[in-house]
């Protein structure tokens, strides 16, 4: 299941090098940490966008915990220990409604990749036999209602779409309206990219958000931040900003078919909490997968 | 939580306080944290190496000038450094001629390419371009959609094609490199001057997308190949940038997203790794938020906000403070008038010193109608240079004495016609009386208004009022008429 899930991130990846060549470089087995080791690690975390203070830390906390104890030969595993123990494993599945629609925002910056993601999260649903009703909250940027709405059709999903410039919040409502009339298990809602510095369309973020917790009690079940893996430490502000205005529940992170690491979650998770759910991992419906810390972990350290 | 990043590089840099001269071990310590400020801004780990190895040999040895700390001097020759990594900019568009110039966006995906379509079309028309889009994007759901919409806001015609599917979801045709083909011959009918292609966004690392993009740029040959890059891209930015010019060979980089707060070092790393220049910025959603790349404030962005201006023009202004005397003694002839062909020539050297001829001397008035169009303006004021240095002292301070019997002794002596003799002295009075508002300015508005960087937001607060200032020294009689007339009518 791991290997299988691994080499599904490898081949996103487009790389032919063997699963752990390139680990095994980096642990060259000898049961020792050493300086070189140590800023090679360091360089690697650096590169896959893990960030200065908490590539500093991350290095601190190996280091510290090498000099405890004596090491035996699984260098690899000790390493690969410490690293997962800072993306614990726990609130990664998706949380759904005991009863009645579940119901899931979605939000981010623009051109992070909301409205694919989406597509390939009803798509998810679908698979499993569930009723999809997608609402296209963004009814600022040309054609987006259009995207969705081409999706939708693909995948045999509901849409509730608003006008172009029209009250995104009453989009949100009127999906939640039809998913409790016609009994839909699950609402999705796409919403306008929209940078965490602009106030105004951050107070629009957390009206919807607002909106539907009044329709459906107890909803958003869950309020999914799109974060592009390619990246670098703004992401840390996104995270920060979008958490603050409609307390996120996790993170899908998006892009990783290609050479980012997206190391940035690290940060996010150490500071914010906030766990990453999702990964996309290519351009068709199936690729997005359920995250696997240690799946994560390998490719980060790889070159 | 993340306040601290910001806070870092000027703290380590107050650690230099009261250091005589620049030694290794301190602007070592200070340099660790210029590091930590490069790699939040995420420039990218290779290139902030590097760039610290330079800037630390640059800042070894040199003495720090009176009444500065040693940790603003360090600051300053980083910003320096910086800026001069990153220009010089030349946002200029080649235009072809007796055919359509074509140029090519090209980029990951949700970078903003389409977006930027829109706005270059707007930033084209408004220069005097007749443009069409090419909706070249056939990947993406609406794309096309989206450009038409785009292309209504601006009031551009949108050359597309639509776009049939298969029953299991796959395109069936057209291909794009048809549709960049027939958008080219379409403006070309349509008597348009530019085209704007707008190609699916695609990962460098997957073969048949870049090998299409690759096969485009065969067939069309576009004039201009730009790069779109999101600021907030990471350390990946280097990788992906690379191989778009490997496969393309990119003429310019467009960065959007910058009116986020992403300190956008990907600015950096991909000017520093491809050689490639950053042409324009994205600021905003707003179709006119296209907006010319200044090294400037992108070396503000990467250094962290605060008080780094300030900072620099501290430092700029203690530099200039070193040869007040020989500036406050020209001041004051330029306030009197009595500006000189020999102060003139003094200052050839220094214009020289302020960036970019070309961007210097074009917005500088009377100075371009000095410099015949198609020459090099380096040679141009070189040329200058040997036609004052032909004339007499005399003749530098009362350049009106110059009769047609010591004009062409001047051509003689500088090989030059007699013709430009007389445009030179014309033109300097023109210049003269154009000094005398300056003049009372600061050197370094001056400097910053001549260079043109005025147009910076708030990095010239004083500048526009110093004009102001001059009462209306700057209208023709004509236009003061005009003035008292409005303010009689209020």
């Amino acid at each position: 299941m791991f290997l299988a899930l691994y080499e599904r991130l490898k081949s996103g990846l487009a790389r032919t090098r063997d699963l752990f060549s390139d680990i095994a470089g980096l642990f060259t087995g000898k049961g020792r940490i050493d300086r070189n080791f140590l800023l090679e690690m360091e360089k690697r975390l650096l590169l896959a966008d893990v960030g200065a203070t908490a590539t500093r830390e991350i290095v601190k906390q190996v280091e510290a915990a090498f000099l405890d104890k004596e090491i035996g030969p699984d260098l690899a595993g000790f390493v690969r220990k410490i690293l997962l123990a800072m993306l614990p494993s726990e609130k990664l599945e998706l949380s759904r409604a005991s009863e009645g629609p579940t119901v899931i925002l979605v939000a981010g910056v623009n051109g992070s990749g909301k409205t694919t993601s989406i597509a390939k999260l009803a798509n998810r649903f679908r698979k499993e036999g569930k009723t999809v009703v997608v609402g296209a909250c963004d009814t600022f940027r040309a054609a987006a209602v259009e995207q969705l709405g081409t999706w939708a059709q693909r995948i045999g999903c509901e849409i509730v779409k608003g006008q172009t410039g029209g009250d995104p919040a009453s989009v949100a409502h009127d999906t939640c309206e039809k998913a409790l009339a016609k009994k839909i298990d699950v609402v999705i809602l796409d919403t306008a990219g929209r940078l965490h510095t602009q106030t105004h369309l951050m107070r629009e973020l957390e009206k919807i958000h607002r909106i539907v917790q009044r329709k459906i009690p107890g909803s958003p079940h869950e309020v999914l931040l799109v974060l592009d893996g390619t990246n670098g430490q703004n992401a840390l502000y996104q995270a920060g900003q979008f958490s603050k205005t409609v307390s996120c529940t996790g993170i899908i992170l998006t892009k990783l078919d290609g050479t980012a690491k997206g190391g940035f979650v690290f940060s996010i998770r150490q500071n914010l909490g906030l766990p990453v759910k999702l990964v996309g991992v290519g351009e068709g419906l199936g690729d997005l997968e359920p995250f696997d810390p240690e799946t994560f972990i390998s490719s980060l350290l790889d070159k | 939580m993340f306040e601290g990043l910001q806070k870092t590089l000027t703290g380590a840099l107050r650690k230099l306080r009261g250091k005589g001269r620049l030694s290794e071990a301190n602007i070592r310590e200070s340099m660790d944290e210029v590091r930590t400020a490069l790699l939040d801004a995420d420039v990218h780990l290779d290139v902030a190496s590097a760039f610290i190895t330079r800037v630390t040999k640059r800042a070894i040895g040199q003495e720090v000038l009176k009444s500065l700390d040693p940790g603003e001097q360090v600051f300053k020759v980083v910003y320096d450094e910086l800026v001069a990594l990153m220009g010089p900019v030349d946002t200029t568009i080649p235009v072809a001629q007796g055919r359509p110039t074509v140029i090519m966006l090209c980029g990951l995906q949700g970078q903003g390419k389409t977006t930027t379509a829109g706005k270059l079309a707007l930033y084209l028309k408004q220069r005097g371009r007749k443009v069409l889009l090419v909706a070249a994007d056939l990947q993406r759901p609406a794309a096309i959609d989206q450009l038409e919409l785009l292309g209504k806001q601006v009031d551009t015609p949108v050359y597309r094609e639509d776009v049939k599917f298969g029953p299991d979801g796959a395109r069936l045709g057209p291909n794009p490199i048809d549709v960049c083909k027939r958008g080219v011959t379409q403006a070309r009918s349509l008597l348009l001057d530019t085209v704007i292609l707008d190609t699916a966004g695609r990962l460098h690392v997957a073969e048949m997308p870049m090998d299409e993009l690759r096969q485009i740029d065969k067939t069309i040959q576009p004039d201009q190949v730009y790069f779109v890059c999101d600021a907030m891209t990471g350390q990946d930015a280097v990788l992906s940038a690379r191989a778009f010019n490997e496969a393309l060979e990119i003429n310019g980089v467009i960065l959007t997203k910058l009116d986020g707060d992403a300190r956008g070092g990907a600015a950096l790393s991909i000017k520093e790794i491809t050689k490639v220049p950053i042409k324009f910025v994205g600021m905003g959603e707003k179709l006119d938020r296209l907006e010319d790349f200044r090294p400037e404030g992108m070396a503000q962005r990467i250094l962290g906000q605060g008080d780094i201006l300030s900072l620099v023009e501290k430092v700029n202004r203690v530099q200039s403070e070193i040869t007040e005397e020989e500036r406050t003694r020209q001041q004051k002839k330029m306030e009197a008038g009595d500006y000189t062909l020999e102060d003139f020539r003094q200052q050839l050297p220094l214009i020289r010193k302020m960036g970019p001829l070309k961007d210097v001397l074009g917005s500088m008035p009377g100075m371009s109608e000095m410099m015949p169009a198609d020459q090099d303006p380096e040679a141009s004021i070189r040329r200058i240079q040997g036609i004052i240095d032909s004339m007499t002292t005399k003749e530098r301070k009362n350049p009106d004495d110059i009769d047609y019997a010591r004009r062409m002794r001047i051509a003689k002596g500088s090989g030059v016609q007699a013709t430009e003799v007389k445009q030179l002295v014309t033109v300097f009075d023109q210049i003269r009386s154009f000094m005398r508002p300056i003049a009372k300015m600061s050197m370094l508005e001056r400097i910053r208004m001549v260079s043109g960087l005025g147009k910076m937001g708030g990095f010239m607060p004083g500048a526009k009022i110093a004009v102001k200032d001059q009462g209306d020294g700057g209208l023709s009689p004509r236009d003061r008429a005009a003035l008292r007339r409005k303010k009689k009518h209020r």
